[in-house]
């Protein structure tokens, strides 16, 4: 017969300090895996929900971002002639040309220069990026302002990129390229990869970087997602262009790499704190088997078998290990939604991201802090089952 | 029998229980001397000296735009600059995608890289045939190392960033500490396989003669090509590099957040072991008492109890950290982050004053439970 878990709870409440030092010490351990997870989360949410799938990015063969894209005006109409894009609302092949450019903004907070991506695009730009998204995938609208109009130096800025940066209000003046350009409306992107972006017309940005004649990039939308996937081999296989074409939502999935040096610094710190706090654990069940050497002897006598006292103990530090996690959540939770920033290692520009404590992320918060219970919980607890009944109660 | 030995003896009393909390500080110590060698070398560590004449002039904007080729003449006019050199970082792919097989790539001029990068260490004969041959190649011992190459070795590098493949051997070796895991080429190479690439570079590198010119420097730079098409920014080499780190994320906040969060767990832990450490010597306490220890003496026994548990964690996790900080610097420059982390005397120093300190704070709430205590009560304590 099992020992009823009511037992391990109360002796969890007996010693009301010793619980909680511990279960704070393993709080600590969850919420810095919290944090460094939730980042994650934030930052995959950002490219995953970025794009649509039925916009093909096209870009210079054998390059892999719009930064290092370019290939020559000329090309574009031959692109626009491919079937299977969609009409735009004056009846013409839907595509943008575009050009994307970084340039170093200071923070408003003062810690620093950061690269943020200025996009130059054509208006058959804006309005595919205002066409209904997919499922998760937010599309863009005008929260303030009006949009930029083409022929002047005007720009949109995403919403974080007004709240992170001065000089970013609708009726300031931004200063980049040869000149100052005026904000005149503020978009918001929800939490996309757009919200680290800036937006301008493309002609004036290009003449303001001496790029004239060229796109580093350009965006064609396909009528349908079949139509899609047929449109990125059409513009890879033809000869002329000499261009690829990739999903935007693929172009983006691929950036998920740029959390690849918080992963591995996250995991060095989260590996580490939890040795620490098995050891913290381990040294507190083995003071609970400790003092209760007498009660475990009288539990055998009673009739309770050896995995029954075994799997009662684990079960205790397993409970520690859980109350721990609870804590540990709690105390991460009012940092969800956080916004920050970290370098794309695609673009080389910042993106912005908000800290998501996702369900995903509290349930492996628990699941590590219940490995943590359950490695320094063990060998104390066979301890307990291995001891000797005649000297235990003696004792 | 002095108040030392009778410490140890106590401390090592129980000994699992203070094992395993040796063990569980050394664990929280060791992160502790990680993030602060990551904080020295970020923001406190000078650079070699030659790196500190180093400066770095690219375009103001951003590194996308490429610097002019007149500009590097115009940059060696400036008094003070010994050496200017093209860079361009081609980064590129080598077999495939997959973290091992990243390291740097950049194009420059082998002529006069070695004048610049005073700090690398390549035999005469080798620099010789690297600047002969315009497909060669000057690359890192460890890379040698790591990918088992030698001199002669041809190497394929697709292009990423730029339209262009490289073919290149291996005709140099070059030595620095800390290692730098990077390949260099000419950058004529580049300038054949693609035209368009012709007269530009991404950035260029430039040697100051004295430490007191580079700020002088870098500012006469700046002023020469306010009015140009291109505006500069010169930085030295330690700032360039910052800016990269803070490119990552407010890492500031990052490591004091776990800095913090350590601290805390080693102080919870200690105290933890000290509570049920007077705990079972409720009586023993109250004998001690009686005998005639004062309560300070009976504080100090308990509080130098904590930090001999603590300072011990605390040496244990420093030792511990000098191989994983070694192996970690080896990692990350896999990973493209210019770090260079060693365990110092002044960051173990830090790292043990740390553990004294949490030592002393988590003992001082036990010790003093246990030096007011009741003479009486003690005694009639059972446990």
């Amino acid at each position: 017969m099992a020992i009823p878990i009511s037992y391990n709870v109360r002796n969890l409440k007996l010693r009301k300090g010793l619980t909680i030092m511990t279960a704070l010490g393993i709080a600590l351990t969850v919420t810095t895996t919290i944090f460094l997870m939730a980042l994650l989360a934030g930052l995959n949410r950002a490219f995953v929900s970025s794009g649509s799938p039925l916009n093909v990015l096209v870009l210079r063969k054998g390059s892999e971002s719009e930064l290092t894209g370019g290939f020559d005006a000329t090309l574009f109409p031959t692109l626009k002639t491919l079937p299977g894009i969609a009409k735009d609302s004056h009846g013409e092949p839907m595509a943008s040309g575009e050009w994307d450019v970084v340039i170093v903004l200071p923070r408003k907070d003062g810690t620093g220069e950061v690269n943020v991506t200025v996009r130059g695009m054509m208006p058959d730009g804006l309005e595919m990026r205002m066409l209904p998204g997919a499922e998760n995938r937010p599309s863009v609208k005008l929260v303030e302002g009006r949009w930029f109009q083409t022929g002047q130096r005007e720009v949109v800025v995403s919403k974080s990129i007004r709240a992170r940066f001065s000089h970013a209000n609708i009726g300031d003046s931004m200063e980049f390229g040869k000149g100052s350009w005026k904000v005149v409306g503020v978009f918001d992107a929800g939490g996309s990869a757009y919200e680290s972006e800036i937006w301008g017309d493309v002609n004036q940005m290009a003449s303001d970087f001496d790029r004239q004649g060229g796109y580093s990039s350009a965006y064609v939308r396909a009528t349908d997602p079949i139509a899609a996937d047929a449109l990125t081999k059409r513009v890879s296989d033809d000869q002329r262009l000499k261009l690829d074409g990739v999903l935007e939502t693929d172009y983006y999935a691929k950036q998920t790499s740029s959390g690849t040096p918080i992963k591995y610094i996250g995991m060095v710190v989260a590996v580490i704190m939890a040795i620490g706090s098995i050891f913290a654990a381990m040294n507190t069940m083995y003071a609970a088997v400790a003092y209760r050497g007498r009660e475990i002897a009288t539990l055998r006598v009673i009739g309770f078998s050896r995995p029954a006292i075994l799997t009662c103990f684990v079960l205790e530090s397993l409970l520690l290990a859980l109350l721990g996690a609870l804590v540990g959540i709690a105390l991460m939770l009012p940092f969800n939604g956080m916004q920050t920033g970290t370098s794309n290692q695609v673009t080389f520009s910042e993106v912005v991201f908000a800290l998501r404590i996702t369900w995903a992320v509290a349930g492996y918060a628990i699941l590590f802090a219940l490995v943590m219970g359950f490695v320094g919980g063990l060998a104390p607890a066979w301890h307990a089952a291995r001891q000797n009944i005649l000297n235990a109660l003696r004792s | 029998m002095t108040l030392g030995s009778f410490v140890v003896r106590n401390t090592f009393r129980n000994k699992r229980r203070s094992l395993l909390t040796m063990i569980s500080i050394s664990f929280s110590l060791l992160l502790l001397t990680l993030m602060i060698c990551i904080w020295r070398s970020f923001y406190v560590d000078q650079v070699a000296p030659e790196a500190s004449r180093r400066l770095i002039i690219r375009d103001k904007v951003s590194l996308a735009f490429f610097l002019p080729a007149y500009y590097r003449d115009k940059i060696r006019s400036v008094p003070g600059i010994t050496a200017v050199v093209p860079m361009t970082w081609f980064q590129g792919r080598y077999i495939d995608d997959r973290p091992e097989h990243f390291f740097g790539r950049a194009a420059t001029d082998p002529d006069e890289y070695l004048k610049v990068a005073s700090d690398k260490i390549v035999p005469p004969d080798q620099l010789k045939a690297w600047q002969q041959d315009r497909a060669g190649a000057l690359v890192d011992v460890t890379l040698v190392n790591r990918y088992g190459w030698k001199i002669g070795d041809r190497i394929h590098i697709q292009g990423t960033i730029f339209p262009v493949d490289l073919d290149l051997t291996i005709r140099a070796i070059y030595h620095r500490d800390p290692p730098q895991n990077a390949l260099y080429f000419n950058t004529k190479y580049m300038e054949e396989a693609w035209p368009w690439f012709k007269g530009q570079a991404m950035w260029y590198g430039a040697q100051v003669d004295s430490p007191d010119h580079v700020a002088s420097a870098a500012k006469q730079i700046d002023d020469m090509f306010r009015n140009s098409p291109l505006p500069t920014r010169t930085e030295s080499e330690k700032a360039f590099l910052l800016g990269f780190v803070a490119s990552l994320g407010n890492v500031k906040a990052f490591i004091l957040g776990i800095c913090g969060a350590v601290a805390f767990a080693i102080m919870l832990v200690s105290a933890n072991t000290m509570a049920m450490s007077v705990r079972s010597r409720t009586r023993e306490v109250a004998v001690l008492k009686t005998l005639g220890f004062t309560r300070n003496r009976v504080l100090s026994i308990f509080v130098s109890e904590s930090i001999a548990l603590s300072v011990a964690g605390g040496v244990l996790g420093i030792l511990v950290a000098i191989p994983v900080i070694a192996g970690m610097t080896h990692r990350f420059l896999g990973l493209g982050i210019p770090l260079d982390m060693k365990v110092t005397v002044p960051t173990a120093g830090l790292s043990l004053l740390a553990a004294l300190f949490l030592g002393i704070v988590s003992g001082s709430l036990p010790a003093y439970r246990a030096s007011r205590m009741g003479i009486v009560d003690g005694l009639r304590h059972i446990g």
